[in-house]
């Protein structure tokens, strides 16, 4: 029955979304790390979701038409760090110029509101499949 | 008498179970890059199920019997989004979860439906 599906289908998009809320924090907490070689920076990651269905599936009674969301991998942003002058800074280069993360803090916030509300959403599609399986589990009583 | 006793709700519980699972994919691939918003014409498929398939005549040995599953697939249907996005997904959140929380209404109808005829049987048999 199909309304089982959905524990794993909703599952597998609470785990995605717990990835990308996991390389937001990460993201967010290496925003402001710096270092004097700019290969050397941290580089802002981004998860990159793939749907498990199977697209030979066409018909919606076939048991797999939908399986869910998965990380297909992490990417690292190839936004051009940003330079600042900064000659006290312990890990300034010999010019005394130090390179800071690429990563854009506005973006990771946006992201992470996103994440929360699909998050959100699929807690509310579980939600509603137990109710309604319990619900069909009692029926004649 | 007992093989109709729940009219259309049987099969529209049926249904409503598997469009769960349909548009709970839809919301799982909501950030997916190229992932197009799938759904059943509801009705189309309804009046496909209940309608008895046509039977093929077999004339000789070699000939394939008709299946269940050969005549009732209905095809998934693509979503049209209002506005295409950039990445190619076209889940818009707003129309699935009013699909959802629309269709959880009519699954709980169907079961109400269901289980009155439930009752109604019971208090027939029990005479009280």
């Amino acid at each position: 029955m199909s309304l089982f599906n959905v524990f794993n289908t909703a599952g597998s998009a609470l785990n995605a979304e717990t990835i990308r809320l996991n390389t937001t924090a990460s993201n967010l907490a290496n925003a402001e790390s710096v270092n004097g070689d700019p290969s050397k920076i941290y580089r802002a990651r981004h998860p990159v979701f793939q749907t498990m269905m199977d697209n030979s599936a066409t018909s919606f009674d076939q048991q797999d038409a939908g399986v869910g969301v998965r990380v297909l991998g992490v990417v690292e942003s190839t936004a051009p760090p940003l330079m600042r002058y900064q000659p006290d800074n312990p890990s300034a280069n010999k010019d005394g110029y130090v390179y800071s993360s690429n990563v854009n803090s506005i973006e990771e916030m946006t992201n992470m509101i996103s994440a929360n509300r699909t998050f959100a959403t699929n807690v509310e599609a579980i939600n509603t499949a137990r109710d309604l399986l319990l619900k069909t589990i009692s029926m004649g009583h | 008498m007992f093989e109709n006793i729940f009219g259309i709700h049987e099969q529209a519980l049926l249904l409503h179970g598997q469009r769960v699972g349909i548009l709970a994919t839809n919301l799982a691939n909501a950030d997916t890059p190229n992932y197009k918003a799938r759904d059943i014409d509801f009705s189309a498929v309804l009046a496909h199920s209940d309608a008895a398939p046509l039977p093929l005549s077999m004339t000789q040995a070699s000939h394939i019997a008709i299946t269940d599953s050969a005549t009732s697939s209905v095809d998934l249907k693509y979503r049209n989004p209002y506005q295409a996005s950039l990445d190619g997904n076209t889940v818009e959140m707003p129309v699935e979860q009013a699909a959802f929380s629309e269709n959880n209404v009519r699954y709980q109808a169907s079961l109400g439906f269901i289980n009155g005829k439930i009752a109604e049987l019971s208090l027939a048999i029990h005479g009280q």
